[in-house]
């Protein structure tokens, strides 16, 4: 086989060439801390509102403002290299008056350091929150979802649509705590509203309009979509 | 990473022998956007191809899209200009009944998202629990379940490698390769008695040791799969058609593959040598011997190499895991979070008890969170469990690996034909119960 790949053994980045190993008895809280932790509450002060190590993973809590400017620096800055992004979700709390919180799950690949960022989002004002989307392109899908699941805007992203729930989902946020199991509306509701969809648009007018397929539809339709229907998929 | 030429020789199936009586080898010269097979016809003959661009509509229900993925996509001629992906057509709200079930209640609910690797989400799941849990498994237990997470990463490795052979157009590779599966289906069935929705995990450990006899069984597995592999890999790994298809196809480098979250075979193929297993360790992988598969080029032919690697890598690591199985309880001691063996549950005043508590309450972990990933065969799997302290997480929250290597498909297939679509699409080995959850 003239191009055969390599075969390579990953994690060789470590300072000091250690073998990284399984975690064993870790406390509750306390332990050692993530040192990006420091470092982001030394280069930005006043941000960081606390931090904590839990189970061995290091959260550092910060100002939902600063979010974009510490991301930006925690990916770019040679000493942090959080290159990869593992997770962008959202967590509610059963106790109503807590807050929202927003949880990034950051991955430097070269340090092989795990970090985890929170932020908390009043529920009386906007549920609003920078994107990282312009630092890593993996934010994309990742926030449509936490948009879709409960209603937190990140600024900033081009294209913040629903992304499991379909285009024309009235009910609400599904992971919000004050919806129900079974959805908000009643099961006949839930029905008339899935009989009165269009199963022959399929498409929506940001899909038409690139193919001028708009002009093509029958006019009963065109007057529909002209209208602010969106279409069905 | 991904530049210049690269010279593959093939073997063409229809061609003869040579002097030596060995196939016939043809060296075939690509570049990077190209397909290999590409020959450009006289420009005479070209008929004028200006107007509109077309939109043309893939899926939901289409079996080349591995399950119910809907792609729109924008057409200039055969070429694709744009791809907008739909997704959420199988959306169960795995996340939200989590929220009201106990967390080995959890536990059925993680066979049914990626339904391939079904045993080793469960494996994962219990990981994170126990995490939140803050408690240490046996080594029997911690040996049993590598030797799941192994066994579904060959299960759901063998299915991918059949569906993408009947997508590029090769239809033996399947059936050896479900041949293949379903001896991994018998192993996993006389173990815990189901074959795709395993729940083989407890909180604390598992929920069946290995009857007596498993192992031989399993050694038997070790000893005939490995020749299974050699096939494929000589039927495909220089098949002219399989080249042509594949190579040069849906390239991501190093740097997009990062930036993108991609994980698992699509990051290792662009080059990245990240794997969970190596540097973020769980279940004692350290001390297992096994090599990461790197690929160079980052695209679906380099996809595939890693592929057939890591089957044979998971071999060794089960070779190692069926030598170093210890004897001992599989269960940790702590009736607080096990339920007791049922002979004791019905003859035993405090068994009982504790039965019914785990029964009727649940175990209850301390307030806390706990994110816990593992490497799944589609990438870096996360549970990120967050607990009140009642019996019931706050919020569980499935890290899905082929949701996020599905959000890179617009990049990977713009500029390629609508044929090179489906090989793309295959490679990013999805499983729509996982994206849609």
């Amino acid at each position: 086989m003239t191009d055969k790949f390599e075969i390579v053994s990953a994690g060789s980045a470590l300072a000091g060439g250690a073998t990284p190993v399984t975690p064993r008895g870790l406390p509750h809280r306390g332990g050692e801390p993530n040192a990006s932790a420091a470092a982001v509450a030394s280069r930005f002060p006043g941000v960081v509102l606390r931090s904590e190590v839990i189970w061995g993973d290091t959260v550092v809590y910060l100002t939902s403002g600063s979010i974009g400017e510490v991301m930006q620096w925690l990916h770019d800055d040679p000493s942090q290299q959080y290159d990869y992004l593992s997770d962008i979700t959202a967590v509610e709390s059963r106790d109503f008056e807590q807050p929202i919180e927003v949880v990034w799950h950051l991955r430097s690949l070269p340090f092989r350091r795990f970090l985890r960022v929170k932020t908390h989002l009043d529920k009386t004002a906007a549920l609003e929150v920078p994107s990282v989307w312009g630092i890593w392109k993996a934010a994309d899908w990742m926030e449509r979802e936490c948009f879709d699941m409960f209603g937190i805007r990140f600024t900033g992203h081009p294209d913040l649509r629903r992304i499991l729930m379909w285009e024309q989902y009235k009910e609400g946020f599904p992971l919000r705590k004050d919806f129900p199991l079974r959805g908000r509306f009643s099961r006949a509701e839930q029905l008339r509203q899935a009989l009165a969809q269009n199963p022959e648009a399929k498409y929506s007018m940001e899909e038409l309009s690139i193919a001028d397929a708009f002009e093509d539809l029958p006019a009963e339709m065109r007057q529909r979509l002209g209208t602010g229907e969106r279409t069905g998929e | 990473m991904a530049s210049g030429n690269r010279t593959i020789e093939v073997e063409l199936s229809t061609s003869g022998m040579d002097s030596r009586g060995k196939p016939q080898r043809v060296p075939l010269v690509t570049n990077d956007g190209g397909s290999p097979m590409n020959v450009s016809a006289p420009q005479s003959m070209e008929p004028e191809l200006t107007g509109d661009h077309m939109l043309i509509n893939i899926g939901p229900q289409h079996p080349a899209t591995h399950g119910v993925l809907r792609l729109v996509l924008e057409l200039d001629g055969e070429t694709v200009v744009r791809c907008i992906p739909h997704v959420g057509y199988l959306h169960c709200g795995f996340e939200k009944i989590g929220e009201y079930r106990q967390y080995n209640q959890i536990i059925p609910w993680t066979d049914r998202e990626d339904y391939l690797n079904s045993i080793g989400n469960n494996v994962a799941f219990a990981l994170g629990a126990e995490r939140l849990f803050g408690i240490e498994i046996t080594e029997r237990c911690t040996v049993l379940r590598v030797i799941a997470a192994e066994l579904s990463r060959i299960i759901s490795h063998l299915v991918w490698l059949g569906t993408t052979c009947i997508d590029i157009g090769a239809f033996t590779p399947f059936l050896w390769a479900f041949e293949e599966r379903e001896h991994v289906y018998n192993l996993l069935e006389s173990w815990v008695g189901a074959r795709l929705t395993t729940s083989a995990t407890r909180v604390g450990g598992m929920a069946a040791d290995i009857p007596a006899g498993w192992m031989d069984g399993l050694r038997q597995f070790i000893r005939n799969f490995p020749h299974t592999v050699d096939e494929i890999d000589r039927m495909l790994t220089r098949n002219a058609i399989w080249v042509g298809r594949t190579i040069g196809l849906g390239v991501m480098t190093p740097d997009e593959a990062i930036n993108w979250g991609l994980s698992g075979p699509m990051l290792r193929a662009s080059g990245v040598d990240y794997d969970v297993r190596k540097d973020f360790p769980y279940l004692g992988y350290e001390n297992y011997d096994f090599d990461v598969p790197v690929g160079t080029n980052g695209d679906v032919y380099d996809r595939f190499l890693v592929r057939m690697e890591e089957l044979r890598q998971s071999v060794r690591i089960l070779q190692q895991a069926a030598a170093k199985l210890p004897d001992g309880p599989v269960n940790i001691d702590d009736p607080r979070i096990i339920l007791p063996p049922k002979s004791k549950a019905t003859s035993e005043m405090e068994s009982m008890i504790h039965h019914f508590k785990q029964v009727m309450e649940g175990p209850r972990p301390p307030i806390g969170e706990a994110y816990v990933a593992v490497e799944s065969p589609k990438g870096e799997k996360g549970y990120y469990m967050v607990s009140d302290g009642t019996s019931k997480p706050t919020r569980w929250r499935i890290r899905p690996p082929s949701f996020i290597n599905l959000a890179a498909i617009p990049k990977m297939v713009e500029g390629h034909l609508l044929s090179d679509v489906i090989a793309i699409n295959a490679s990013i080995d999805i499983v729509m119960g996982e994206i849609d959850r």
